[in-house]
């Protein structure tokens, strides 16, 4: 039986903004169904990795492609379908704040679903339970802390239960606890639903929870790739190191 | 130094050129869907709806002062008789339009600028992207509707509140009654004053929320940027709108050449 192919691939992708070059001739290749995290240090280029997959950056060089679907040569028509299928989770979450919790998780199944009112609702709802956010449902994002925001924004970026979820510092700013919850959740996602999850993290417990697969950002370049166990074995110092590091967040 | 001013010009330049681009897209989007009706709705109660006191209490103060210095005027050549519709030719024609328009670039200008600065730097028009949702039709078409729909409406109740405060004016001088005030004010008025006046505000609102969206989603550096683009909307709204004004009186007199006699 032949193997399914990547759900997402990066083909020499090139990313400078002015002077600075972020992404240097970068390929990588994202299994379907797994979970790819994305290590690296500050300025490394791992969000704006995740950007290019959704196709908000444009590459200088390369082409992206999820699910064969090359970003880099979709119409904006063709490339919204393509956004239907994934799911994002900003850095800073990124919530609507002119609109309550439930309208954010709302909003992408009020855009691109058929269901009934009271059917939209009652999926929100759901999606905040299990990212433990039913009671702030009707709070405005302003009166959320920073944990409780992201977690909002990752209610929003499951609402569409997408095949594809990429998500931007999942750990930030939650506490240990909510942090290991985040991070069951998204393994069950993958389980249950076979979601392919790219996640940037600094957080190596959580990176450890997560991860099928890791990938080391250096620089703008890949510097090592494989399981956690294969890069603490990494010939690199500075990966080792990393891998070293328990500080959370 | 010519190199430097060179830099200049061709960076001056290539940003007229986007923000042109920009305007264009705008223009072209209105009739493209979708078409966004419950958004574009929702910009007409903010940004209409909810100018309305601030449109009703200036007209009403225009009216006022612009009855007293017409009186003042007209009393040395013995025609305090055509003050209402002195009054109510200066509203319809030009002052309600462009006061309207200054008026509505500073809040709904600001307004914009700020909101939209704000949610480009919190990553939300990024956010409406990755939900597959077209931020350009949703944020910057949506609220240039509402805008065209919103300006000729404001200023017909700029003109009403203004001719409203004339006859208080008036009444407070002579004892002039609510309907002789008011006949007296249409008599002179025609067909043709209205449509050129009402047309301009429309071109008055497509300038205000273009040129405010289009500082707002290019906002830049944080929360001192949103301030910076709230500011620079409210100022560039109203120089543009006031050189758009001087070019469509010209268009005006030329299309309705009886409105120049």
């Amino acid at each position: 039986m032949n193997e399914p192919g990547p759900a997402i691939r990066l083909d020499h992708v090139s990313k400078a903004f002015g002077t600075f070059r972020v992404l240097d001739d970068v390929s990588i290749s994202i299994p379907r169904g797994r979970a790819t995290v994305v290590l690296g240090r500050s300025g490394t280029g791992k969000s704006v990795t995740l950007r290019h997959i959704v196709g908000l950056l444009q590459p200088d060089a390369g082409r992206v492609f999820v699910d064969d679907a090359e970003i880099t040569a979709l119409s904006p028509s063709e490339l919204a379908v393509v956004r239907q299928r994934i799911g994002f989770l900003f850095q800073n979450a990124a919530l609507f704040d002119s609109i309550t919790v439930a309208e954010n998780v709302a909003f992408p199944l009020r855009r691109h679903s058929t269901l009934t009112d009271g059917e939209i609702r009652a999926r929100a709802l759901e999606k905040l339970a299990a990212v433990g956010l039913a009671r702030a449902a009707e709070s405005m994002p302003g009166a959320l802390s920073g944990g409780m925001r992201k977690r909002a924004g990752l209610a929003r970026a499951m609402a569409l239960d997408p095949a594809i979820l990429l998500v931007d510092e999942p750990s930030a700013g939650l506490d240990p606890v909510t942090s290991e919850e985040i991070d069951d959740l998204l393994v069950q996602l993958k389980a249950e639903r076979g979601t392919t999850l790219v996640v940037v993290t600094h957080n190596i417990p959580s990176a450890r929870r997560i991860a099928d697969t890791m990938l080391f950002l250096h620089e703008g370049r890949v510097l090592a790739r494989g399981t956690a166990e294969e890069l603490e074995r990494s010939e690199h110092e500075l990966v080792r190191k990393f891998m070293q590091s328990e500080a959370g967040g | 130094m010519s190199g430097f001013v060179r830099e200049v010009v061709v960076t001056r330049l290539a940003r007229g050129g986007h923000a042109m681009t920009f305007a264009g897209r705008a223009l072209r989007d209105i009739f493209r869907p979708p078409f966004e009706l419950k958004e574009t709705a929702r910009q007409v109660y903010e940004l209409g709806w909810r100018s309305l006191p601030l449109i009703a209490a200036a007209g009403y103060a225009v009216g006022i002062v612009m009855s007293m210095h017409t009186r003042a005027s007209l009393e040395r050549f013995g025609a305090e008789a055509l003050v209402p519709a002195g009054l109510a030719l200066a509203l319809v024609r030009e002052t309600g339009p462009l006061v309207c328009g200054l008026l509505l670039s500073g809040r709904v200008g600001a307004g914009v600028g700020a909101e939209l600065g704000a949610m480009k730097v919190t990553e939300q028009i990024d956010a409406l992207e990755a939900v597959a949702v077209d931020s350009f039709k949703f944020l910057v078409v949506t609220r240039v509707v509402a805008c065209m729909i919103a300006m000729p409406i404001l200023t017909a109740v700029m003109n009403f509140m203004g001719m409203l405060g004339g006859w208080t004016a008036e009444s407070a001088v002579s004892g002039m009654g609510f309907e002789a005030y008011f006949r007296a004010a249409f008599s002179l008025l025609q067909f043709s004053d209205y449509v050129p006046g009402t047309l301009k505000t429309m071109v008055f609102g497509f300038i205000i929320a273009v040129t405010a969206s289009y500082l707002g989603v290019h906002t830049s550096g944080g929360t001192q940027g949103v301030g910076y683009a709230a500011t620079r909307s409210v100022v560039t709204a109203s120089i543009l709108m006031i050189a758009a004004n001087v070019v469509l009186v010209r268009l005006i007199f030329f299309i309705f050449p009886e409105m120049a006699e």
